[in-house]
């Protein structure tokens, strides 16, 4: 079986999967919280054009868990805030 | 335009309505970056226009509520590569301060305390505490709401095609929605000024100017104020036709951080060039090191309306008793909006005119059209 690692869980998926869709077929339907309200969001748009689905993927934040193709091995995980909180000034 | 425009005629005390052909916005000023600067502008007519439109911006915005259409005081800072390019942004500095706009001088350690992020390669900058920022779709729609609240009336969805003539004077408008009966009509049509002031029989060369604006995803503070290289003002006022890039960068209130500029004469076409969203990604990231690692969300294309002088076009068209002009300002028209529309409704009551409004009038442009 084939799977990544969703904060510190294994999800598995079949190849060609995105993360977005391996999550939701593993029963996670939402796994970021805005950055002023906190309101929990997960999938909307499903094709890449509302920045709702971020994940942090291999310590890359940002990425768009609806676009993103799972891959073996792989470390996903919860992102909080903007992704960029060390760069403030 | 044609909002602000609309709520200085109502205040006036005119019976007004506004005729859009789509949306609120949904034009020029629904594509620019809401920028209001004093800084860009040399000494002159144009600068004029732009310190009273500060004055009445920042009135609007204790009278509207200013935090509805994201009014802020946000400074800009234009920096320099070099000692040359550094002293003549000073120079350029002093003449501006001569006309009235405050700014001051910045060292290459006072440009990194203002701009920690910024390239430690620059030479130096200066610093406009008058610059500010609205969100200019909300603006407009304040302005409407508030010209509404005085009696205007807003059309949505309803073009104006061609003109009613009685003894040589306008009478009103034909419009999709039929004909509409005015003493006046305002030509505020932006990139579309040109060919709405054929329609209305008095032509005028205005043409667009194509822009891209870059989105970064949203960030934390990173960009205090809106920085752009010197080399932008020269830019501005060229009249070259081909491609002319400038850095532009900018930090917004949602947390995004806004790219430009770039200006290319390419008629109505808004389609994205790819290698020129590139080089504007790259010259980013020489003022801005840290954005190298800052992913793009997405690019947008705007239509600048710019006349052969680079001065908008503000008054009375004499070739028409009772229509007027109130466009062309490039991508100064949010920024010179308050003004221009206070402008307009003096020139149709009468009223002594704030600024002069000889330099913009139609009549320079009137054989030159396109």
């Amino acid at each position: 079986m084939t799977a990544f690692r969703f904060d510190g869980r294994p999800v598995a998926f079949t190849e060609g999967q995105t993360i977005g869709a391996a999550l939701i077929q593993a029963g996670s339907y939402s796994w970021r919280v805005t950055r002023r309200h906190g309101t929990r969001r997960g999938l909307f748009c499903g094709i890449g054009v509302c920045f709702d689905c971020l994940v942090e993927v291999d310590g890359l934040p940002n990425q768009r868990a609806c676009l993103v193709a799972a891959a073996d091995g792989m470390t996903v995980s919860t992102q909080t805030g903007t992704g960029h909180d060390d760069l403030a000034c | 335009m044609g909002a602000a425009c609309a709520f200085y005629a109502s205040r006036a005390g005119l019976q007004v309505t506004v005729l859009e052909r789509a949306a609120v916005a949904s034009g020029t000023t629904g594509a620019g970056e809401g920028n209001l600067l004093l800084s860009d502008k040399a000494a002159g007519p144009e600068l004029d226009l732009a310190l009273r439109s500060a004055e009445l911006w920042t009135s609007l915005g204790s009278e509207l509520g200013g935090e509805a259409f994201e009014l802020e005081r946000k400074g800009g800072v234009v920096v320099a590569g070099s000692a040359g390019g550094l002293a003549a942004l000073h120079a350029f500095a002093a003449e501006q301060r001569a006309a009235g706009v405050q700014s001051e001088l910045l060292d290459a350690d006072q440009l990194r305390d203002a701009e920690p992020h910024l390239s430690p390669a620059l030479a130096g900058g200066a610093f406009y505490p008058g610059d500010m920022q609205v969100q200019p779709a909300l603006a407009a729609a304040a302005l409407l709401a508030a010209a509404r609240a005085a009696g205007a009336e807003v059309r949505t969805g309803v073009q104006v095609f061609g003109t009613e003539v009685a003894s040589g004077r306008l009478t009103g408008v034909r419009t999709s929605a039929g004909v509409m009966a005015a003493d006046y009509v305002v030509n505020a049509a932006g990139t579309w000024g040109g060919e709405v002031s054929a329609w209305l029989g008095g032509e005028l060369p205005i043409l667009p100017r194509r822009g891209f604006v870059l989105v970064t995803e949203p960030l934390p503070r990173v960009i205090r104020h809106k920085v752009y290289s010197a080399d932008y003002v020269a830019n501005v006022a060229s009249d070259h036709a081909g491609l002319e890039l400038s850095p532009v960068v900018e930090g917004t209130r949602s947390g995004t951080v806004l790219i430009g500029a770039s200006r290319e004469r390419v008629g109505f076409d808004t389609s994205i060039s790819i290698p020129v969203v590139r080089r504007l990604a790259a010259q980013a990231v020489e003022l801005f090191p840290v954005l190298a690692g800052v992913n793009l969300m997405r690019v947008y294309a705007g239509l600048r309306p710019y006349c052969p002088d680079h001065l908008p076009v503000i008054g009375r068209d004499p070739r028409l008793p009772g229509l007027l002009h109130a466009c062309g300002h490039e991508g100064a028209g949010i920024g010179l909006a308050p003004a221009t529309g206070e402008l307009i409704a003096d020139l149709i009551t009468g009223r002594l005119a704030g600024v002069d409004p000889a330099p913009f009038a139609p009549d320079r442009l009137i054989g030159a059209a396109a």
